[in-house]
């Protein structure tokens, strides 16, 4: 099964790069964009006797920094398949 | 002393830290590679030096604080042996959780390598015994990540507890309030951006860093 984890950083916290890409959005003339966060996407192949307190643990222990960061858990559907 | 100094696949100032220890207290420190689960016995002092240990891959420091001499270091720690971590060490120790807050990009997203001065904020610490309350020192810097950041919280009792041990001068990186070296509750442990190994010989330039080695030691000595 896939799993997507997003990575995005506290509200409130510094980013530089979101900052940067914004600046580079304007300097190539785009308007209208307010604000830009970056963050992380990391996709994780388990079985599917992995518990979601399982990958919560993932995300607390090594995926993410809770000083600075949130999680957001994604299990990815299987994509279904034509009747034989 | 007897020291010790931890090597990571991506260590880049450990040779740098292993001849500053040598210089000043005159011993061989141990060097300690990131698989050994154990520490030689009977140390005093582990260091963990600068550089990108795995890469920096997800995170400055993330890998290398589950690695499993990190596991020694954090018992080493709370046993009260002294753990001075520089550069990428201290992003280490706050990616363990030893130290509180985190390192994240310089605000200014650049590399930043040159001198900066910092202010002795606390004299009282085994770590900066060698300096006085206030003076300032100069240090090398070198680094992508060293923009401290804690929730204000945290910040008000690093502050109140003395435990803000450097600050840098002017605007550097982007840290909450210019801080550049935080210590633990215990005093035991510091976590610094700046590179003190780099400042001990004249031929460096700069000799500010060896009054933090001499002092370490002297207090080392003396608590002996």
């Amino acid at each position: 099964m896939k799993i997507r984890i997003f990575v995005t950083l506290k509200p409130g916290v510094l980013d530089p790069q979101g900052k940067a890409i914004h600046h580079a959005l304007e300097g190539l003339g785009f308007a209208g964009v307010n604000d830009v966060r970056a963050g992380k996407l990391i996709e994780l192949e388990v079985s599917e006797s992995v518990t979601d307190a399982e990958l919560d643990d993932m995300c607390r222990k090594l995926l993410a920094n809770m000083v600075i960061e949130n999680y957001r858990i994604e299990r990815v559907a299987a994509p279904e398949r034509a009747p034989a | 002393m007897k020291s010790a100094v931890i090597v990571f696949p991506g260590s880049n100032c450990d040779r740098e830290m292993i001849e500053a220890l040598r210089l000043v207290s005159g011993c061989d420190p141990a060097i300690v590679w990131h698989r050994d689960a154990e520490l030689p016995a009977g140390i005093d002092l582990i260091a963990i030096p600068g550089g990108f240990s795995y890469g920096d891959y997800l995170r400055a420091g993330a890998m290398a604080a589950n690695s499993p001499v990190i596991r020694a270091v954090k018992d080493a720690a709370d046993r009260g042996v002294m753990v001075l971590g520089v550069c990428n060490g201290f992003q280490v120790l706050t990616e363990t959780g030893i130290l509180p807050g985190a390192l994240m990009r310089n605000a200014g997203i650049r590399y930043i390598c040159r001198d900066v001065v910092l202010r002795v904020e606390n004299s009282q610490s085994v770590f900066t015994a060698g300096y006085e309350a206030g003076e300032e020192i100069t240090i090398p810097i070198a680094h992508h990540d060293g923009n401290y950041q804690a929730d204000a919280e945290t910040l008000d009792r690093l502050e109140g507890e003395g435990r803000v041990a450097f600050r840098y001068t002017g605007e550097v990186n982007g840290s909450a309030r210019g801080i550049a070296g935080i210590l633990n509750p215990q005093g035991n442990v510091l976590g610094m951006m700046p590179h003190p190994e780099r400042a001990v010989e004249p031929a460096h330039g700069l000799t500010d860093g060896r009054r933090l080695f001499e002092g370490l030691i002297g207090a080392l000595a003396q608590a002996a």
